[in-house]
């Protein structure tokens, strides 16, 4: 606990949880402060997912806390939104009632939902889109459609899992620069998975590292580079240092 | 053009067997390969079927109303108990047996049962089409009910819904698609089994028409009531087609997008 409560958005105090003889986490800490955007990198069965359930409170850990400015939000689904890997829009759903759905569920009337949810679709840049159904947009859309409705599901804390990972190069490489611009917009605090390394390296404020059986923080690493991060970021040798330094402690 | 002509024939291929099938039986009662008391020609069946028109309206009326009511009873005991069984794993495990036996029963071997329960009025009719028509939309419901995405079910739960909501934006629309596919077998089911209820006793509908003809040999009037029924369940069908495209929109945009 370097970190004083007061700049804490986000707290997890010595989270465990285990699956019978299995045990996936053990107390695991780790802070979110506000306005930051942390990446959280690990082998596959590290517990990235378990802890991202844990967190988004669809899963009870076996002990530990979660905190939300302070207040214990441990198994309290609702607080903060998570995005799953897939943009998970629902088909049948066109692409504002997918958007609104949240604040639907949240119990605001059908009606000032969609109104909000539209009010968004320029800064998303899904104008037009309204009307139609998910199937019709193309991936980058999608994904979009799929942030946005991620954002009104909360006040804003967004878990990402692997939210770019389905489309390609060139959308991902888009998509991040949008995304960097829109969180600082609409003052958005980020933790997301991934397994790109150079996407980790490219994006975040800090690195966690989660590793072992069962698995736990073994390192942070902030990433000093100032925003926006030049074109060329990627071929520097500092990023190869930041790269080096990941796979050194990226052990199965 | 060259593309044109394939599915100019892929489009008319059903009409044209449907034709071979009248001429082949047109030959063969017109060469008196099978003896006219036995079929009909086309002719006669048809000759039938304009002038028996009025009362087969009369009786259809009777029978649609049974076939109707009781697809509504089936669907809306079908809704109720997929809906709990589907809620409570114990209920899904203690009630899919039975509902399996009921339709492994004769739908011929209890209707006599029913007449002797209830009398010649309507309601043995609509009992036997709720028994008929209740399976197949329970099940298909069931399944619906069981393919929702777990994923989006776990979303919505991120996003604080309870049971109810999960079950009015997930499990509900991921159950209409395979509802209506057990509806559609289920429309046809109605009539037929309106009508079998109606051969054991009744005073009006297309069943106790059929029997009525069939004791007096007229095979043509027997012909023109079967061909009537089944004009009839194709155009229940359809009907269910065009409420899954009212009720399902989105099934719609996808095919236009693919055009």
């Amino acid at each position: 606990m370097l970190i004083s409560p007061d700049t804490a958005l986000l707290e997890a105090h010595s989270i465990s949880k285990s699956f019978g003889e299995n045990a996936v986490l053990r107390d695991v800490d780790f802070t979110l402060k506000k306005g930051e955007l942390v990446c959280l990198l690990g082998v596959s069965g590290a517990g990235k997912t378990t802890l991202f359930n844990i967190l988004s409170g669809l899963m009870l850990p076996d002990s530990g806390q979660v905190l939300l400015n302070g207040v214990d939000i441990t198994g309290h689904p609702g607080k903060i939104s998570y995005m799953l890997q897939k943009d998970l829009l629902l088909p049948y759903r066109t692409v504002i009632d997918n958007v609104a759905l949240p604040l639907m569920i949240h119990g605001v009337p059908k009606a000032r939902a969609r109104e909000k949810a539209a009010s968004y679709f320029q800064r998303f840049g899904l104008q037009g889109t309204e009307k139609k159904y998910p199937k019709q947009l193309s991936g980058g859309m999608r994904q979009r459609a799929a942030l946005l409705r991620t954002y009104l599901a909360s006040d804003g804390v967004a878990l990402l899992d692997e939210p770019f990972s389905a489309l390609d190069t060139i959308t991902k490489s888009a998509m991040h620069a949008w995304y960097l611009d829109i969180m600082r917009e609409i003052d958005l605090t980020t933790l997301f998975i991934t397994h790109d390394m150079d996407e980790a390296i490219k994006l975040s404020d800090r690195i966690c590292i989660l590793s072992g059986r069962p698995g736990n923080i073994i390192c942070e690493i902030p990433i000093t580079v100032p925003r926006p991060r030049p074109q060329d970021f990627l071929l520097t040798q500092e990023f190869l240092d930041y790269k080096r330094k990941i796979a050194e402690n990226l052990t199965v | 053009m060259t593309k044109k002509l394939p599915s100019i024939i892929s489009k008319i291929s059903p009409a044209l067997a449907l034709l071979a099938v009248v001429l082949i039986w047109a030959a063969a009662t017109g060469f008196s390969l099978v003896p006219s008391f036995m079929l009909p020609t086309p002719r006669a069946v048809a000759r039938a079927f304009i002038g028996d028109f009025p009362t087969l309206m009369r009786h259809a009326s009777v029978t649609l109303t049974e076939a109707f009511l009781g697809l509504l009873l089936g669907v809306l005991l079908a809704f109720l108990l997929a809906t709990l069984m589907d809620r409570f794993p114990t209920l899904y495990k203690a009630l899919y047996p039975l509902l399996v036996i009921t339709q492994t029963v004769p739908t011929i071997a209890v209707a006599p049962l029913l007449v002797l329960w209830m009398g010649f009025g309507m309601a043995p009719k609509i009992t036997l089409v709720v028994i008929t028509t209740f399976f197949p939309i329970a099940v298909s419901l069931l399944d619906g009910y069981r393919s929702a995405d777990p994923d989006a079910v776990s979303l919505l739960r991120s996003m604080g819904a309870g049971r109810v909501k999960i079950f009015l934006y997930i499990k509900f629309p991921s159950a209409l698609g395979s509802f209506f596919a057990g509806l559609k077998v289920s429309a046809s089911y109605a009539v037929v089994g309106a009508v079998i209820a109606e051969w054991l006793g009744g005073f009006e509908g297309l069943g106790v028409y059929m029997t009525r003809v069939q004791k007096a040999y007229a095979f043509d009037k027997m012909f023109s009531v079967i061909l009537f029924i089944t004009l009839i369940s194709l155009l229940l069908m359809w009907g269910v087609t065009g409420v899954k495209a009212l009720a399902m929109p989105w099934e719609r945009k996808e095919k236009e997008k693919k055009k």
